[in-house]
């Protein structure tokens, strides 16, 4: 195997995989609820550089607008509204260790497919063009794409989007007695 | 040598079992639903990694992964107003103690 070349676009996308998982490893053994929410922030942005890093520019920034803005605050709402300043303490029994066997199970699995998959089709393109094929701007690709492709799917799942919020009104509001 | 989307979807693949992780082993309802947007997050780099580095690239896996965000945020708000419900009635949000409709 050849050394691996060390060009910008890969130390920059080393330095956010180191963001995205060791965000993800801090949140799940972080000691309160309210620190597993904000980590939770570090990780929607480190994956809005992945994207960036693929040339996704409207993507990235739509993940930075829903994830890191709606959803982390959405959950910071819902933590405070319930129990905040709570310890989460989760014992380590023999359900957490199914629990880390069936995800370590599932990415030795992942990567055995990785290292058996042929990927010679892959090698003689894979020196990418550097022109993406959408050209250099992808929100006019989306917005293409979304508004005449995909015009009915985007009109079905933005139903989807107002029915979830009004059960979610229904769901959360007070009863009647 | 292995081409440059492998490392794309070695990362998504540690994020989704993460969150896998996440997901079997919290009790904490919040961060269960975190865990399952990281298997989304996972999810949507693939999508967009193969529209950028497939073998045949196109816009498609982009206008995708927004559509799998759509749904994730549908998903975080029915999810959070479940939580709301069941804090008010019950006092806790320990997905142990959601038994309610256990059979």
């Amino acid at each position: 195997m050849a050394l691996p070349v060390f060009t910008g676009q890969m130390i920059a996308f080393i330095l956010i995989s180191l963001l995205v998982i060791g965000s993800a490893v801090a949140m799940l053994f972080a000691r309160k609820v309210i620190y597993m929410a904000l980590l939770i922030g570090g990780v929607f942005i480190g994956v809005a550089g992945i994207y960036i890093l693929l040339d996704a520019d409207f993507v990235g920034f739509a993940q930075v607008l829903i994830y890191a803005g709606a959803i982390t605050i959405l959950m910071l709402f819902a933590i405070m509204l319930t129990n905040h300043g709570s310890q989460e303490q989760t014992p380590v029994n023999t359900h957490s260790v199914m629990a880390g066997l069936a995800a370590g199970g599932l990415l030795a699995l992942l990567y055995w497919g990785f290292n058996s998959v042929d990927w010679t089709n892959w090698q003689q393109i894979s020196p990418k063009d550097p022109v993406p094929p959408w050209g250099d701007s992808s929100v006019k690709a989306v917005g293409d794409a979304v508004y005449n492709v995909y015009a009915i799917p985007f009109e079905l799942v933005s139903v989807v989007l107002i029915v979830a919020l009004v059960g979610a009104i229904i769901l959360a509001r007070k009863g009647e007695e | 040598m292995e081409p440059t989307i492998v490392r794309y979807l070695l990362l998504a693949a540690v994020l989704f079992c993460i969150g896998l992780f996440g997901v079997l082993w919290k009790r904490n309802i919040i961060i269960v639903l975190v865990s399952i947007e990281l298997m989304l997050n996972a999810v949507n780099i693939n999508l967009v990694a193969f529209s950028r580095l497939g073998l045949a690239p196109n816009i498609n896996g982009q206008v995708f992964a927004l559509f799998a965000m759509v749904i994730a945020a549908c998903e975080v708000a029915v999810g959070l107003a479940v939580l709301i419900a069941l804090y008010r009635n019950r006092n806790t949000s320990d997905v142990k103690d959601m038994n309610l409709n256990k059979w």
